[in-house]
Formats: C-alpha cells, sequence, structure tokens
C-alpha cells in the first residue's frame, strides 16, 4: 500500500536503466569471510551479513522455510521482544533490514558512527543474528500473514506468471520449487530453529562492512559477529540444474493485458560467458530504450510499455529472461515480434556500431555503479558472496572492452538454446 | 539544503567550510533558475530538469496530456531524431528517465562527471524544439495506454486509489488521475500534445538542478550556453482552484480480482504553505511518524502485532503540493476479521491519540529517526538533487529545507494531540473499499464488508 500511494503520485517513465573501490578482506579468527571499504566521508555505517541460506536450502516440502527463518528473525532476540528491538533501533535512527532470495539470506545494518549509536546498533544486530527466539505465537502469526500474501499473489497475473515460469525451467531443481500455502502450513517453529542452526554459522557467512570505521574497528566488528554464530559448516549445494525440455504454458486470467516471460538456465556467478553475454544483451534487451527489443516491440508497434531481457546469474545456473506486457489480444503477434528478434540477434550477434554503443555505455557509466556507500555495499557483497575475485571492479571495464562479437555469438548459441526456451503467458488470448 | 547537518558532516570530514554556501544559484535572462549542489564524493553528477507543469493543470477530456507529452520529449527535434536523446545519454556512459506527477514534470540523466556538458545541451534542445510528429504520436499513444493497462487497470489497489481520488476531490483536478482516464488517451491527437508543450515548455516555467562532482561557476557557464539563447515567453494565467469543503463521509467499492481486501480512509488534510509559520502539518507529519514509522510504531504493534486484526496497516501523508491534501490511513484485514473491523480498529488508534496523546518517548524516537535520516540522505546524489527539484516544484524555497527540519524537531506532544483532534473528521472523510472477486467464477474467501 505504501509503495501504491507513492507511486500513484509518479508515473515513471522506466527504461526498464574509474577505478574500482579498494576492498580489505580477511578471515576473521571464527571463519567469517570479511570484505571492507574505509569511507569516511559520512558518518554513517553500512553493514551486511550474508548467508547461504535462501530458499535453494529448503528441504523437500518446507518451501517458504528460508523466507519465513530470515522474516522472523528480528521478531524476538535473547532478552529482547520485537518490540524493543524495534524501538532501540528507531531511538538511535539505525535501520535493519535484508531479506531472503533463492541464494542467500541477508541482514543489514546501516546507522550513524558515531560510537554512542554504532554500538548499541551492534549490539542488536548480535543479538538478532545469535539468540533469534522464533517465539510460537509471533510464529504462528507470521505463518497466517505470508500465506494469505502467497494467496494474494496468486491472484496477480505476473506472479502467476512468474511461478509458472520458474516451476517449468526448474522442474527438478530447488530454484523451481516455490512457497505455496499449504507448504507454508506445513512449517513449524522447531524448523525455523533448525534452518537457522544449520545455515547462520560463521563458515557460512560473508560480511561486508563500508563506511566511516577503522581497519581495526572493522576487524573488532565482524570478529564480534562471527564469534557468537556457531563454527558451523558452509552449506552444500544440490546437484545442478539440467536444461529441462522446451515448453510452452498458457495460463487463464481475467486481466487486460497479458503477461509473457520467455526463457530458460543460462549462467551461473563466475562463469567467464558472463561478460560476452552482459556486453551482447545489452543490444538485445537490455539497453533500456536503445535495445532492440524496445525499438522493435516498443518503439515501432507500440505493443508494450515494459519489455526487457536479462541474464541473471545466481549461485547455480540463473535464468535468460525476456518479460513483457501487452494487451491480451495482441499477445501472440508480439511474441512473435520477439522470437524475430532474438532468433535474428542469435544468427547474427550485434553489428560493430551496436557493439560499440554497448561498450561505451557499459564503461562509461561504471562510476555510476559505486557513486554511494550503498551501490558500494551491494557491490562488494556480491563479491564476497559469490566469491568473484577481489579486483572484479577494477577489472570491470577491460572485461567488456575485450568482448568481441564472435565471443557474444558464440556465449549465446552456448547458453540460449531455442529450442530449450520456455515460454509462459497469462491472460493472452 | 539543510546547511544545519551538511555543515557538520562536512566539518567532521574535514572538509572546506567554502561548501557552506553550497548549493548555488543563478537564474538566466530567460527566466531559468539553476540550482548546483556540490557533492564531490564521486565523479559523477545528476541533471533534473524541472517543469512547473503537471496533470492538475489539465483540463477534463484531456486528462493524460501532461505525461503523455512527457513521453514524446524523447520522439526527437529537427537537431536531435527520434530515439536519438537516449542514444546519446547511454552513449555518454549515463542513465536517463522521466516522470509527471500531479504538480510537475521532470527529466533526469545521471553521468559520469565529464559528460555533463553533453546532456545539459540535450535538455536545453527539446526545451524549445520539440518535434511532435503524429506518426510517433499514433505508436506511443499505444505505449501509454499499454502503461495504464499495466499501472492501473489490471492493479486492484491502484484501481481503489484511484476512484478514491475521483470521490474525495470533486473540483479540484487532482480528482484525475495523472496517467489519464483511458477514454481520453484514446481520443487524444498529436495536437493536443503539441499545444501543451508550446504553452508550457518555455524556460520561465522550469528550473534546473544540478549535483555533484561539479564547479557551480562552470555549470552555470554551460548553462548560459547552452540554456541562454531559449527565449522566455509569457505563460497563461493559472487560476487557482478551490476544493468546496466536503460535508459528509463519502464512500467508494471498487471489486477486482483479488484475494484480499483493502481499506483507505482518506482525510483532508492541511499543506505546508508557509514554512515558518504553519504549524499543524508539522504535527501531521510527526503523528504519521509515531503510527507507522518503524516496525514497532502504533499501527504495526496494536493492529498487526498484538490484536491481529490487520495483515498491515499504514498511514500517508505528505504534507507539500501545489493543491490540497489528503491523509490516507489503509491496511487489509486478518483472514477471519473484516474491513468493518479494521476500520473500527483504525479509528480507535485515532482516537487513544485524541484521547490520551503521545508518549515523550515515541516524538523523541521519531525525531531520532529523522535526524539519522538526513545523514542518510546525503549518500544519494539523486535523492539530494530529488530533494531540492520537489520542494521548488510545490512552491517553497529549497533555501528552507532546513528551517522545516527544526520545525519539525520542535513540535510537542500537545501539538500532536491538537491535530489528532482537529483532522480527523468525518465530514471530511473518503472510505475506500477493494472487494475481492474471484478469478474463476469459484466463490473466493468472504470479502463483504461489513456495515458498508
Amino acid at each position: 500500500m505504501k509503495r501504491l500511494l507513492t507511486v500513484a503520485f509518479a508515473l515513471f517513465f522506466a527504461h526498464g536503466a574509474v577505478a574500482g573501490v579498494k576492498i580489505e578482506h580477511w578471515v576473521s579468527p571464527s571463519g567469517a569471510r570479511v570484505y571492507f571499504v574505509e569511507s569516511r566521508v559520512l558518518p554513517m555505517l553500512d553493514i551486511q551479513v550474508d548467508f547461504a541460506a535462501g530458499s535453494m536450502f529448503d528441504p523437500q516440502g518446507k518451501s517458504g522455510l528460508a523466507a519465513l527463518t530470515r522474516a522472523t528473525l528480528d521478531n524476538g532476540a535473547g532478552k529482547l521482544d520485537e518490540t524493543a528491538i524495534a524501538e532501540q533501533l528507531a531511538d538511535i535512527g539505525a535501520n535493519l533490514g535484508g531479506g531472503a532470495d533463492t541464494d542467500r539470506a541477508s541482514v543489514a545494518l546501516r546507522t550513524l558512527s558515531a560510537k554512542d549509536k554504532r554500538e548499541p546498533a551492534l549490539t542488536i544486530l548480535n543479538t538478532v543474528l545469535h539468540q533469534p527466539l522464533f517465539d510460537a505465537a509471533i510464529f504462528e502469526r507470521e505463518k497466517a500473514r505470508t500465506i494469505a500474501g502467497l494467496k494474494e499473489a496468486m491472484t496477480r497475473p505476473d506472479s502467476i506468471a512468474g511461478k509458472a515460469f520458474w516451476a517449468a525451467m526448474y522442474p527438478e531443481h530447488p530454484y523451481g520449487r516455490q512457497a505455496t500455502p499449504e507448504s507454508v502450513a506445513a512449517l513449524n517453529r522447531d524448523d525455523l530453529a533448525a534452518f537457522h542452526a544449520r545455515y547462520y554459522n560463521a563458515a557460512n557467512a560473508s560480511i561486508t562492512l563500508v563506511g566511516d570505521l577503522s581497519r581495526q574497528d572493522a576487524e573488532k566488528i565482524a570478529e564480534s559477529i562471527a564469534a557468537g554464530l556457531p563454527k558451523g559448516t558452509p552449506a552444500t549445494l544440490p546437484a545442478a540444474p539440467e536444461l529441462a525440455a522446451g515448453s510452452s504454458i498458457a495460463l487463464a486470467h481475467p486481466a487486460s493485458q497479458a503477461h509473457v516471460y520467455i526463457g530458460l538456465p543460462a549462467i551461473e556467478r563466475g562463469n567467464p560467458d558472463f561478460f560476452p553475454l552482459l556486453v551482447g544483451n545489452y543490444t538485445l534487451g537490455g539497453g533500456g530504450f536503445v535495445s532492440r527489443l524496445m525499438k522493435e516491440v516498443r518503439d515501432q508497434r507500440g505493443y508494450a510499455y515494459s519489455v526487457y531481457s536479462y541474464f541473471a546469474p545466481m549461485r547455480q545456473t540463473g535464468p535468460f529472461q525476456i518479460g513483457l506486457q501487452t494487451k491480451r489480444s495482441q499477445a501472440k503477434d508480439a511474441i512473435k515480434v520477439t522470437r524475430d528478434v532474438l532468433a535474428g540477434f542469435l544468427k547474427d550477434g550485434p553489428s560493430d556500431e551496436e557493439l560499440a554503443a554497448a561498450k561505451a555505455n557499459l564503461t562509461g557509466s561504471f562510476p555510476l555503479r559505486l557513486d554511494s556507500n550503498k551501490k558500494i555495499l551491494d557491490n562488494v557483497a556480491n563479491i564476497g558472496f559469490f566469491g568473484l575475485p577481489l579486483d572484479y571492479l577494477d577489472q570491470y571495464q577491460a572485461r567488456v572492452q575485450a568482448v568481441t562479437a564472435e565471443e557474444i555469438k558464440a556465449a549465446f548459441a552456448r547458453r540460449v538454446v531455442p529450442e530449450k526456451l520456455i515460454t509462459v503467458t497469462v491472460a493472452a488470448d | 539544503m539543510r546547511l544545519k547537518y551538511l555543515s557538520a558532516v562536512l566539518l567532521a570530514a574535514g572538509l572546506s567550510t567554502a561548501a557552506l554556501a553550497n548549493p548555488y544559484e543563478t537564474t538566466l535572462a530567460n527566466g531559468l533558475r539553476i540550482i548546483v549542489k556540490e557533492d564531490r564524493r564521486a565523479p559523477t553528477a545528476v541533471q533534473m530538469v524541472w517543469y512547473r507543469i503537471g496533470s492538475t493543470d489539465e483540463v477534463d477530456g484531456a486528462s493524460g496530456v501532461a505525461h503523455v507529452l512527457e513521453h514524446m520529449m524523447f520522439k526527437g527535434t529537427p537537431n536531435v531524431g527520434p530515439g536519438e536523446f537516449n542514444k546519446r545519454v547511454a552513449a555518454a556512459g549515463g542513465r536517463d528517465n522521466a516522470f509527471t506527477s500531479r504538480d510537475y514534470t521532470a527529466y533526469f540523466q545521471q553521468v559520469p562527471k565529464e559528460k555533463l556538458d553533453d546532456v545539459m545541451q540535450l535538455e536545453a534542445d527539446r526545451m524549445r524544439h520539440l518535434t511532435v510528429d503524429a506518426k510517433e504520436f499514433a505508436q506511443e499513444i499505444k505505449v501509454v495506454m499499454e502503461e495504464r493497462r499495466m499501472r492501473t487497470d489490471d492493479n486492484p489497489q491502484a484501481k481503489l486509489f484511484e476512484q478514491m481520488n475521483a470521490v474525495a476531490f470533486q473540483a479540484h483536478p487532482y480528482r484525475r488521475p495523472i496517467i489519464g482516464w483511458m477514454n481520453d488517451l484514446e481520443t487524444m491527437t498529436a495536437a493536443d500534445a503539441k499545444a501543451w508543450y508550446h504553452t508550457w515548455y518555455v524556460p520561465n516555467n522550469a528550473y534546473v538542478v544540478i549535483t555533484g562532482d561539479v564547479d557551480h561557476k562552470a555549470v552555470f557557464a554551460l548553462a548560459e550556453k547552452y540554456y541562454g539563447p531559449l527565449e522566455g515567453r509569457a505563460l497563461p494565467a493559472r487560476k487557482q482552484q478551490i476544493e468546496p469543503a466536503q460535508e459528509g463521509t463519502r464512500r467508494v467499492n471498487v471489486k477486482a480480482p483479488a484475494e484480499l481486501p483493502v481499506l483507505i480512509m482518506g482525510y483532508k488534510a492541511p499543506i505546508l504553505r508557509d514554512i515558518d509559520q504553519d504549524s499543524d502539518p508539522y504535527a501531521l507529519q510527526m503523528l504519521a511518524a509515531i503510527l507507522d514509522g518503524h516496525d514497532a510504531a502504533r499501527f504495526n504493534k496494536k493492529l498487526v502485532r498484538e490484536d491481529k486484526v490487520a495483515l498491515s496497516a499504514g498511514i500517508d501523508y505528505d504534507n507539500t503540493a501545489r493543491g490540497p491534501g489528503m491523509l490516507y490511513l489503509h491496511g487489509t484485514p486478518s483472514e477471519g476479521k473484516t474491513v468493518a473491523d479494521l476500520e473500527a480498529a483504525l479509528r480507535a488508534e485515532i482516537a487513544r491519540v485524541q484521547q490520551e496523546g503521545v508518549s515523550a518517548a515515541e516524538l523523541k524516537r521519531a525525531k531520532a529517526q529523522l535526524l539519522a535520516s538526513e545523514t542518510y540522505k546525503l549518500d544519494s546524489m539523486f535523492g539530494q538533487a530529488m530533494e531540492i527539484g520537489q520542494i521548488e516544484a510545490v512552491g517553497l524555497p529549497y533555501q528552507k529545507l532546513d528551517r522545516m527540519l527544526e520545525k519539525l524537531q520542535k513540535v510537542s506532544a500537545a501539538e500532536v494531540q491538537a491535530v489528532a483532534k482537529k483532522y480527523f473528521n468525518d465530514d471530511a472523510l473518503t472510505i475506500g473499499v477493494l472487494e475481492p472477486q474471484p478469478l474463476d467464477g469459484k466463490p473466493r474467501r468472504a470479502a463483504a464488508p461489513g456495515r458498508h
């Protein structure tokens, strides 16, 4: 609702979208990987603690466990009830955020760096990380809210399409299993405690600190976080996803617009194909208003407000995805144009001019990726969590610059196999 | 902006106090104001061009034209072909976008600082030289209709909100949706968009806000070079439109495919007009923070966590606008609870403030959050430009942003209680209810909005 009211007042036109930073890295005595960027300009500090504890680790039949574990972490911990946690954070102007996705569960703290603010904020962070209570009554309440949210999502065409798309792409892999009202209803409080005990441990954690802090203090803080966690072991990954057979799924819905997703599992984090795919996809559907999909589907034909493609590398093979929404009666035409654009790109790759434009934007916009503590935090936490090279940001522009049209064609041919594509439509005539 | 806190920040960082003159401002001969806020944290810059024209300036039958014109602004001038604007910004390593609100239309680019020159030239070009081509318009209006379908027609909550405003306001143009009624979009022509552009897109109806790693003198020189030659022109008189006083509760129900009911209670509320003299808008803002400013604020603590009458409950109140104000209470009832139960619970929370007031601790907490957020805001170059642009858009001077903060910090518990008594008045209330409908004809959860 809050977002609704804000958004309703400002319609975004929505395009869809140097040197690196000095990252200091060490392993804390208790075994957590630590990444630190000192930035003294603003009197504030961001800390993000990431665990390999996303929904990919939900046991069979317990989909929704990772998300609910993370969501209830700060609903009471140690001697603090949920009210005390929220009030004490607010008293010092600190924010505790984060969440869980397929791969990871994150707990993020933003606080002023003055000692009288920073120390109580860290005490709360550590209490939440180390001693969550998973109180039974609160758990039941949050479970009921989660179930209601899932039921609501199942009435929305975009959610319905998204769930069907992932289920079809990953029939045998946890990425394809999603929380349902039934799977969440079957969870109990002890499931959360057990999941927390298994995955929220030092060996399974990466800690990122960005802001107004000395290296010495960063070491102390990181160790205080890690030392309170069980030593534990890193999460064990499931077998890598296998490419499913291509298919088309059409689901009915009364909406005025059809929602269309086309894609397949394509690439994992750290794979060297990433740069050719990134640069190539800029031309295909990643480059906002200047992509081929945008030109053909939106500008030339007025079929859609938003049309895009992207590669989403994850811990294991993440998807290549094309998405659009269009008036339900013209869904077939829009899909045909989209498929033609993709086929043309797979066949010929980018032109010299397109390749040069892609490189100019991706290298030229590099400073914009790092011009706030928040953006630095996001980038460095990714490097830490996925184990990317520490000089990833320093090398980024050169890696983009080195990509050739042939490499793009070859990488797309390896990763985007047309007969393996999954197409999901909801509300198409 | 908020020099008080900014100076503390800069001094703490050991930077020169010369920055205290920040932001800098000049006005060109054609009436265009240039506001520059230097921030040298990173080698990037943001340019925002704000036009004092929004959906509130539209007339019946032409709703949505402000937003459609915003789309057309990317469709070319004699010097820059259709789509070329985006291409050049992209080539410069930049990102660009635009947005239309009730009160203003704004365009922006985020670029590496060396490229500010390029994007200033581009914005200046389209300020006076836009081609509104009929063929381009014919495609783009379809895109806007798709946008409306996506944002409103297929979004039950947005639909409810659109209907709420159409009922809460009868005379004032805030009753019309920013994106426009579908039928108005269907009948709109390129000539309508062109007329809009020629009437309102002039330098004396705009201001430019630039933040980033720039030197204000150099920026002023660039502004003179690119924007300086554009001719200003007198604007049509804008008549003030005043919404007649509401004299009784209004209700609107919307049926849409969904699972969960939604309740919105919208009260007519005051808007900040005089930063120094006004007090109620500040007190209402602090009340909103006490009710819904953090996870254990009153609404969430009592309605969601303790009584479990709501899955979510919140308050939205923006005390700055060109037109009249509204304060919205909103929420979704829990399983087994009705919209009527939720309405009663929200009313009880307001009554509690009216009768018992708020505690010193609650007020102090809200002020601490506000103060911290002033530092966090500085982390975003774009956010800083937005803040200056938005306050200017409603006719308030950005130089007084720090004064607004002081006023907020001085709000007393008695003032919070007084505004709670004054503004939650049933005669100025509009109630909107979303009645969920099944997708497939099968009966879904009973969503009867109780006694309504």
